[in-house]
């Protein structure tokens, strides 16, 4: 296993079905009345968090505890780095304290892979900017490949603010390292320049798409976008873009639906299609835990 | 007075366009002899080229206000060492060089170094702000031949029309930093598959033609002399080329990273690889060579842009933009452009013949902006105002070996060709044997 989580491009095929099969022993601790294994006894994961992201602390610091692990939260706000201490002024003093791993979010793209470079610790990036989010799209394609029982083959239809995305950015690459096929189906404004690199299809008609998605994959779409002249308002991106219970119906049988969160519901998804059955959300977030798990106790279980 | 005489010297003149071995004899602040004769000191050039001390139409000397990230004095000696007799800094210190008091005192500092000749850009607008016109007429009464808002774009056509009429006054030359500034809010990176996979907000290529589009356009109407500094894109190349066709007088720059590196060279997030305008693509590359080729592009300019180490050991985002250049422009063209084996007068496998890589160095950027004394010709009677280098010579770039206080040079670790020996200013030696002297 690599030393640090900081991108899908950097795993194989291999990499993410031992990451997926290692989490798949994890998810049935969840349901235990004892929810911990000695795993990581001793070690300490520090959750350094530069962005505000309740849902991903709390994941990662779930994780990082039912494996027995310490950890310290460290949060900008109200820090030393709310004073103006450097990335790595912060780095180098979590590195004297020792700390065995390092949970990054950060609003930069390539904070965590700066970070490498002053640390010992594992750096596992939660979120940089618009570039990655590795364990996300690794619960994506675990609860894909739990509902399906595989992964290649599979059409996914990623649908919203691709260009901003730091989840479709890791999914994509995720989603082809596995063989699944990828359409980005986005306004012109919000799909990312160059997209055949990410080697996916791009369209901008959500309707031509459906009946050929496995995957319903709807991205948050942020209302200041609407102020930088990406879209006119948000009515008519819901019209165009959005998910509403017609367009569910028009899914072929057994396709599902995922979103990462937080969603705004009557933007990019209608509440009859975010409570739908064939909806995983909840799922996604579940899995969340037992994958974030798998990422800590295959980088730091290898340590001496 | 005594003489020196660089002996069997390969001297290479873009101003006259000879290239022969032959004896340079220097006195006092004058070029004495070119021919066989030997006075005074002789000094073995035997391998060096000889040509016109390079000028730089385009650095950062960061003085007054950033000291610590460059100086007059520290910006000079690089200079020096990088072969450089002449060099425009731009006017976007703090306070900005919006009028007569800061121009005199980075002259006062650049004389009492010594180390190159400085001719400072003075700012178009009060405080770069693109609002009010600066006075230019207190600048061009001690010396200011060019006005640019260099970083800061002028904004609205209007205050361009403006200043580009008023400085006609002086035939002085309007430099417009090209950038459509509402085009390139938050920008990071070249918009384009490396911005698109590293999700840094891109950069368009149009941002930077709009604005270069636009200021052809008023120059010529008006007959008014526009230099657009820090060629950086394909269609940029196009609009100067056409707008020269048709007799706007215009004239363009290109920095030696422009047309060497691409923006692949972000996927690291290494921001010594951040600068304005961004690294492009290989098809830029590509034209911006071939722009150099034709003439398009009159001058190679460093936009030598220090920056303290801290400000550049950041997040990639929050880094500042810039490079320093100085001490490789010389040996990164040479290395990239210059075909070693290749006669003096023809290009071989490479962009440019010698020749014209010394003029693009040298003669074309001093005659751009009306600099006397500078860029040649090598004859009797005019200012000694020399570099001498080894055109074969190779080493590797090192960013700790270094005369500027800033360590942000993106071709630490490469290895070049071409290596500066001495230079000298008005006959005094400024670099020598690999110190400043």
């Amino acid at each position: 296993m690599m030393k640090h989580l900081l991108s899908m491009e950097d795993l194989s095929a291999e990499d993410v079905t031992q990451i997926l099969d290692t989490a798949a022993g994890f998810v049935d601790l969840g349901e235990r009345t004892v929810k911990k294994v000695p795993t990581l006894r001793g070690r300490t994961v520090c959750n350094l968090f530069y962005e505000d992201s309740t849902r991903t602390r709390i994941s990662f610091e779930l994780a990082a505890k039912r494996l027995s692990a310490d950890v310290l939260n460290f949060s900008a706000k109200g820090s030393s780095v709310s004073k103006g201490e450097s990335l790595k002024d912060t780095a180098l003093t979590l590195q004297a304290m020792g700390v065995d791993a390092i949970v990054l979010r950060h609003s930069e793209s390539g904070a965590p892979l700066t970070l490498t470079q002053w640390v010992d610790a594992h750096v596992l990036n939660a979120g940089d900017g618009s570039h990655q989010h590795p364990t996300q799209a690794l619960l994506d394609l675990f609860t894909i490949r739990q509902r399906f029982d595989r992964i290649e083959g599979l059409r996914v239809a990623i649908v919203g603010d691709v260009l901003h995305s730091r989840v479709a950015r890791s999914l994509v690459q995720g989603l082809r390292t596995m063989d699944a096929e990828v359409t980005l189906v986005a306004p012109p404004t919000l799909a990312p320049p160059r997209p055949e690199a990410w080697g996916a299809a791009v369209s901008t008609d959500l309707d031509a798409v459906l009946d050929k998605t496995d995957v319903l994959y709807l991205l948050r779409v942020q209302r200041e976008r609407m102020a930088q002249q990406f879209f006119p308002s948000p009515r008519e991106y819901a019209r165009l873009w959005g998910a509403d219970r017609d367009r569910l119906a028009r899914l072929p049988q057994g396709a599902i639906v995922m979103h990462p969160g937080p969603m705004n519901r009557g933007m990019e998804i209608t509440a009859e299609v975010a409570d739908a059955p064939n909806a995983v959300i909840g799922e996604q977030v579940r899995n969340g835990i037992a994958v974030r798990m798998s990422c800590l106790y295959l980088l730091l279980g290898g340590d001496g | 007075m005594s003489a020196f005489t660089f002996v069997g010297a390969r001297v290479v003149d873009p101003a006259s366009g000879t290239d022969q071995v032959a004896n340079v004899t220097v006195s006092g602040e004058e070029i004495v002899a070119v021919g066989t004769q030997v006075d005074g000191t002789a000094i073995d050039a035997d391998g060096l080229v000889l040509a016109p001390g390079l000028v730089d139409l385009h650095v950062h000397l960061r003085q007054p206000g950033r000291e610590d990230a460059e100086t007059v004095q520290s910006g000079t000696a690089a200079a020096a060492a990088g072969g450089f007799t002449a060099v425009c800094p731009m006017a976007n210190t703090d306070p900005v060089a919006d009028n007569a008091g800061v121009v005199e005192l980075v002259l006062r500092l650049a004389r009492e170094a010594g180390h190159c000749d400085v001719f400072p850009v003075g700012a178009i607008t009060r405080g770069l702000k693109g609002e009010e016109l600066a006075e230019l007429g207190s600048m061009a009464a001690v010396g200011v031949r060019c006005f640019s808002d260099d970083g800061m774009p002028v904004v609205t056509a209007r205050v361009m029309r403006r200043a580009l009429e008023y400085a006609r006054t002086w035939d002085a030359i309007i430099c417009n930093h090209s950038e459509e500034s509402s085009l390139t809010e938050g920008a990071q990176l070249n918009e384009g598959e490396a911005s698109s996979l590293l999700g840094l907000a891109g950069w368009p290529r149009e941002a930077e033609e709009v604005m270069v589009a636009r200021d052809l356009i008023l120059a010529g109407g008006l007959g008014a002399r526009l230099h657009v500094p820090h060629v950086s894109t394909a269609g940029t190349v196009a609009l100067v080329r056409e707008a020269k066709a048709r007799g706007v007088r215009v004239t363009a720059e290109v920095a030696p990273h422009h047309f060497t590196l691409t923006d692949d060279l972000a996927r690291g997030y290494d921001p010594v690889f951040k600068v304005n305008p961004p690294l492009r693509t290989k098809t830029d590359i590509e034209a911006l060579r071939a722009g150099l080729a034709d003439g398009t592009i009159d001058a190679i300019a460093t936009d030598h842009a220090p920056h303290p180490g801290e400000q550049k050991e950041q997040e990639w985002a929050y880094a500042p933009c810039g490079m320093v250049g100085l001490e490789t422009s010389l040996a990164v063209t040479l290395t990239e452009l210059v075909d070693p084996h290749a006669a003096v007068h023809e290009r071989g496998d490479g962009v440019l013949s010698l020749l014209e890589a010394l003029a693009c160095l040298s003669t074309k950027p001093a005659r751009s902006r009306d600099i006397a004394g500078h860029g040649g010709p090598i004859e009797p009677g005019t200012p000694a105002n020399l570099t001498l280098f080894d055109l074969t010579a190779s080493w590797t770039a090192d960013r700790e070996q270094t005369q500027s206080r800033s360590r942000n040079l993106p071709y630490h670790g490469m290895t070049l060709r071409g290596r500066v020996q001495h230079t000298l200013l008005r006959g005094r030696f400024t670099y020598q044997d690999g110190q400043v002297a």
